[in-house]
C-alpha cells in the first residue's frame, strides 16, 4: 500500500479512463470507498472462492485470469490490463470470486470496496445507475470476446 | 434472308454430307434412339437418326412416341447435350512416375479426331458459346475443350418442335440459329417432299455444301422455314420473365422459398448433369499400390453434392437449400457477372429430368411474385 | 487471350528443409525453378500435390527479397497430411503463383494494421517482410496476432525479432494459456482497440478463421477503419485455381480467381448469407 493523500487519491481517480466524464459529486461517492494498491509480479490479487469484497480498477501492469485445472494446473483464460476493469462478482449475489487473479507484471489498482459501493448504489439510485451504466458495456463486451474463445477457432475441427 | 443465300438438300443429300464429313476425317455424332431416349453418339448414315420419333415432356417426364411422318429431327432435346463431347466427363490431366529421387510428369497429349456435331438445335449453339466463354475466354484457357471444340464442325438443326419444358424464346436463345454455326438445316416435310433448307455460316460450310448435291431455295421454301420456326416460338412450354431475374434472385437470398424447394429436391444432380451449361469439375488424384505411379483425372461435379465445399472438417454448404440456391443463383444470376450473360439457354432439360419436377421457371416466379407490386 | 500450356499440370519440385512450427503444422523450404524473389505477390497462392494422395492451396509465405520458396502447411487433412510428412530430399508438385494478393500500392505512406489468427498468420508473412523491407514508406505498423495457446504460437522467433524492433507494434494474445506465459489471453479482437493507429489514414490487412475476420472487422468499424480500407484473405475448396472448378464460389466471386484477397466492402453482404 502507498501512502496515498485524499487529494491524491481524487486526482488519480478522475483521470482515470474508467471514470471519464463521472460528476464530481459521484467521484467523491467512490474515494470514500477507495484506497490506492500496489502487487508485486506474481502475486495474487485473489482467489477463487473468496468473498468479493472488491473490484479494482487497474492503473498499471497486467493480471491474468486463472482457473486450477487439477491435471493441468492453472489455466489463464483472460488477461487483464492498465485501464481495465478486474471484477464483476460484486455485482449480484452471492458475491463470491469464481476465478484466481494474479498480477502478471507490478501492478497499481484503485481498490474498491464492494460493500461500500453497493451500500452507495442503494442510497443513490442516480449514483447506481451511472455505475452499472459504466460496468455495463464492459461486460458485454467480455462476453462477446469470451464467445469466440469458446469457439476455439484455431482448433482443428474433427 | 435471301432466297439465294439458302440452299435446299434433299434426304439423300443428307447422307451424302454425312460421307462427306467422314471422308474428310471427322467423327461424325448426331442423335440416335437408344434407351427409350434420343441421345448423342456416332451415326454412320441417316438411318441412325430418330426417324419418325418425337419427344413428350414435362416436369420430371420424358417419353418418346411416334410421330405419323418420317421427320428425321422432329423432336426437342434429349438427356443429353454436346458438352459430354467437348466438356468431357472424365479425363486424364497428367501422370507421374518416380523414377529413383526424380518424379516424372507428363501432361496429355489432346490429338484426336476433330468431331462434326448434326442436329445442334439453337439453344445448344447459346450453351456452347457459354461454355466458350468460360472455358476460354478469360485468363486462362482449357486446352483440353479447346482442342475439342477447335475443328469442330457444326450442323445445326432448326426446331421443328417445341419441347414441353422449353423456354428459348424467352432466354433470347432460339428457336432459330442464329450464329455458331457452319450450316444450318430447317427440315421441311410436305406434299412437295421431305427436303432440307440449309443456311451457310461459315467459310468451311460453303465449302462443305458446295461438295454436296443441292439447289437454291424458292420462295416458297424460304417462307415455309421460316414458318416452321414461328410455330416453334408460339408452342413453348414455359417462360421466363428474364431481363431483371438476377437482380430478383440476389435480393431474395434469405427468402423462404429457398426452403420450400428443399423439401422437394433430392440434390441428386440430374438438373446439373444434364445442362448444357454447367461446366463444374473436380480432380481426383490415383495412385498405384507402390506409389510408383500416380495421375490427376478430372471429372464432372456437381455443386449439389454434400463434399463440393468441404474444406478442413465441414462444407460450407450443408443444406439442401443453400445447395440449390446455389445452382439456380449460380445460373441465372452470378453467372452475369462473371461471364456477361445468363448461364441458363431455356432448355428445359433441368425440368424434365429432375424426379421431382423442380420447375426452374416456376421458382422464379414464386419469388417475383411474392414481392410486393 | 489466354496463356499456353496447360496450367493443371504441375512442375516438380524439392523439399530442401522442413521444420516443425507448431502443432500440426510444418515449414518447408522449397527448390523450384518458377521461383525467384519477387515472382508473386504477397497473399497468392501455390496448388501443393502430394503425388498419388492430392492437391490443396497454401499461401506463399516467403521473404519477397529472398530466393527461398516457403511454405507453411497445417495437416488438416490427408493432403496437408501428407505435405507435412515430406522430408528433405522429398518431391512434390506446384502450380501457380495463383490469385489476387494483398493490395501492396495501397498501403505506401498509410498505417498499416494487421489482424492475423492461428496459421493465418502465414500469408501475411510475406506482407510483413516486405513492410519491413521498405519500412520507412509506411506509417505506424501494428501486427495483432492471436492463436489458441503460446504452444500454437507460429513464427515465434520472428514475431519476437519482429517486436523487439522500435519502428514496429507487435501484440500476440493466446485463447487461453497454462504457466509460464505472461502475455495477453483473451481474443485477437481485445487487441485493436490498443494498438496504434490513426484510423482515417489507415489500411487493415486480416487473415485467420472466418469467424474471427469477421469479428476482427467489427472492432476496426468500431475504431473508425472505413470499410474500403479493410482487406481480408478468403479460403474455400479448390480443385483447380484458375476459374473452370467452381468450388471456389461465393456469391459472384471465385476466390482462386478473384481473390484469396478481397476487399471488405465487396463481399460485406455476401458474409452476412448463412452457407452462401
Amino acid at each position: 500500500m502507498t501512502d496515498t493523500t485524499t487529494e491524491d487519491l481524487a486526482r488519480i481517480l478522475r483521470e482515470h479512463p474508467f471514470f471519464k466524464g463521472m460528476p464530481e459529486a459521484f467521484c467523491d461517492l467512490i474515494c470514500d470507498c477507495a484506497t490506492i494498491e500496489q502487487f508485486d509480479a506474481g502475486a495474487y490479487i485473489f482467489h477463487e472462492g473468496d468473498p468479493a469484497n472488491h473490484f479494482y480498477v487497474l492503473r498499471h501492469g497486467k493480471v491474468a485470469l486463472e482457473i486450477k485445472a487439477p491435471e493441468r494446473g492453472s489455466i489463464a483464460f483472460q488477461t487483464v490490463r492498465a485501464g481495465e476493469i478486474l471484477g464483476v462478482s460484486w455485482l449480484v449475489p452471492p458475491y463470491r470470486l469464481t476465478c484466481d487473479a494474479k498480477a502478471v507484471e507490478l501492478t497499481r489498482t484503485i481498490t474498491v470496496n464492494a460493500a461500500c459501493l453497493r451500500e452507495k448504489c442503494d442510497e443513490d439510485h442516480d449514483f447506481g445507475y451511472a455505475m452499472m451504466m459504466r460496468f455495463m458495456p464492459i461486460m458485454v463486451e467480455r462476453l462477446k470476446a469470451t464467445r469466440l474463445q469458446l469457439l476455439d477457432l484455431y482448433g482443428t475441427k474433427a | 434472308m435471301p432466297s439465294a443465300q439458302q440452299a435446299v438438300l434433299s434426304r439423300d443429300a443428307l447422307q451424302t454430307l454425312l460421307d462427306h464429313l467422314k471422308e474428310r476425317g471427322y467423327r461424325v455424332l448426331g442423335p440416335t434412339v437408344r434407351d427409350q431416349a434420343i441421345v448423342y453418339d456416332d451415326i454412320d448414315g441417316v438411318g441412325d437418326l430418330p426417324e419418325g420419333w418425337t419427344d413428350t415432356q414435362d416436369g420430371g417426364r420424358y417419353r418418346l412416341e411416334k410421330r405419323d411422318d418420317s421427320a428425321l429431327f422432329g423432336y426437342a432435346v434429349g438427356p443429353q447435350s454436346w458438352k459430354k463431347f467437348l466438356h468431357r466427363p472424365a479425363i486424364r490431366l497428367w501422370h507421374a512416375k518416380r523414377e529413383g529421387e526424380a518424379v516424372n510428369v507428363s501432361a496429355e497429349p489432346d490429338s484426336g479426331t476433330p468431331y462434326a456435331f448434326i442436329g445442334v438445335r439453337s439453344c445448344e449453339l447459346h450453351a456452347i458459346a457459354i461454355q466458350d466463354r468460360v472455358l476460354l475466354g478469360g485468363t486462362y484457357v482449357d486446352p483440353h475443350y479447346q482442342a475439342r471444340r477447335e475443328g469442330a464442325f457444326i450442323v445445326a438443326v432448326n426446331c421443328s418442335v417445341a419441347g414441353g419444358t422449353c423456354f428459348c424464346v424467352s432466354m433470347h436463345t432460339g428457336p432459330k440459329a442464329d450464329a455458331g454455326f457452319d450450316l444450318a438445316l430447317t427440315e421441311l416435310l410436305d406434299g412437295d417432299g421431305h427436303r432440307f433448307l440449309v443456311e451457310v455460316g461459315t467459310d468451311l460450310g460453303a465449302e462443305v455444301l458446295a461438295a454436296l448435291p443441292h439447289r437454291s431455295a424458292t420462295q416458297e421454301e424460304s417462307e415455309a422455314a421460316q414458318a416452321v420456326v414461328a410455330n416453334t416460338a408460339a408452342n413453348m412450354g414455359r417462360t421466363m420473365q428474364a431481363e431483371d431475374v438476377p437482380q430478383l434472385l440476389m435480393r431474395n437470398l434469405k427468402h423462404p422459398r429457398w426452403d420450400d424447394v428443399a423439401q422437394r429436391c433430392l440434390t441428386c444432380a440430374n438438373c446439373t448433369m444434364v445442362c448444357p451449361t454447367c461446366f463444374c469439375t473436380t480432380v481426383d488424384q490415383t495412385s498405384d499400390l507402390t506409389g510408383t505411379e500416380s495421375a490427376a483425372w478430372r471429372r464432372w461435379d456437381s455443386c449439389f453434392t454434400v463434399d463440393f465445399t468441404y474444406i478442413h472438417g465441414g462444407s460450407v454448404r450443408t443444406s439442401t437449400q443453400s445447395r440449390y440456391r446455389q445452382w439456380m443463383t449460380h445460373k441465372l444470376a452470378t453467372w452475369v457477372d462473371q461471364f456477361g450473360s445468363s448461364g441458363c439457354v431455356g432448355c428445359g432439360r433441368c425440368i424434365t429430368w429432375c424426379p421431382v419436377g423442380i420447375d426452374i421457371t416456376e421458382e422464379v416466379q414464386a419469388i417475383r411474385e411474392s414481392e410486393p407490386q | 487471350m489466354g496463356t499456353t500450356g496447360d496450367i493443371m499440370v504441375p512442375r516438380v519440385a524439392r523439399v530442401r528443409h522442413s521444420r516443425l512450427d507448431g502443432p500440426d503444422t510444418w515449414t518447408l523450404d522449397l527448390e523450384d525453378v518458377a521461383f525467384s524473389a519477387g515472382s508473386f505477390v504477397p497473399g497468392q497462392f501455390n496448388m501443393m500435390t502430394a503425388f498419388g494422395v492430392g492437391e490443396v492451396p497454401i499461401s506463399m509465405s516467403s521473404d519477397p527479397r529472398k530466393p527461398d520458396l516457403m511454405h507453411t502447411v497445417r495437416a488438416v487433412g490427408a493432403v496437408s497430411a501428407a505435405l507435412t510428412q515430406l522430408k528433405p530430399g522429398d518431391v512434390l508438385g506446384l502450380r501457380g503463383p495463383f490469385g489476387v494478393g494483398w493490395p501492396m500500392a495501397e498501403m505506401a505512406g498509410r498505417d498499416v494494421v494487421i489482424v492475423a489468427g492461428g496459421v493465418g498468420l502465414a500469408p501475411l508473412r510475406s506482407l510483413i517482410y516486405h513492410l519491413i523491407n521498405e519500412r520507412e514508406r509506411y506509417g505506424d505498423i501494428a501486427i495483432l496476432y492471436g492463436t489458441r495457446s503460446p504452444n500454437d504460437i507460429l513464427y515465434r522467433d520472428e514475431l519476437e525479432s519482429w517486436r523487439s524492433r522500435l519502428d514496429l507494434e507487435v501484440d500476440v494474445t493466446v485463447d487461453h494459456a497454462t504457466a509460464p506465459w505472461h502475455g495477453h489471453v483473451g481474443v485477437v479482437t481485445t487487441l485493436i482497440p490498443h494498438a496504434t493507429f490513426d484510423p482515417p489514414n489507415t489500411i487493415a490487412l486480416i487473415c485467420g478463421p472466418e469467424i474471427m475476420m469477421r469479428f476482427a472487422i467489427a472492432a476496426l468499424q468500431d475504431a473508425g477503419v472505413a470499410d474500403e480500407a479493410i482487406h481480408l484473405s478468403m479460403e474455400r475448396s479448390m480443385k483447380c485455381a484458375v476459374g473452370f472448378c467452381g468450388h471456389c464460389q461465393f456469391g459472384p466471386v471465385f476466390v482462386c480467381r478473384d481473390g484469396p484477397v478481397f476487399r471488405y466492402d465487396r463481399v460485406r453482404d455476401l458474409l452476412t448469407v448463412k452457407e452462401l
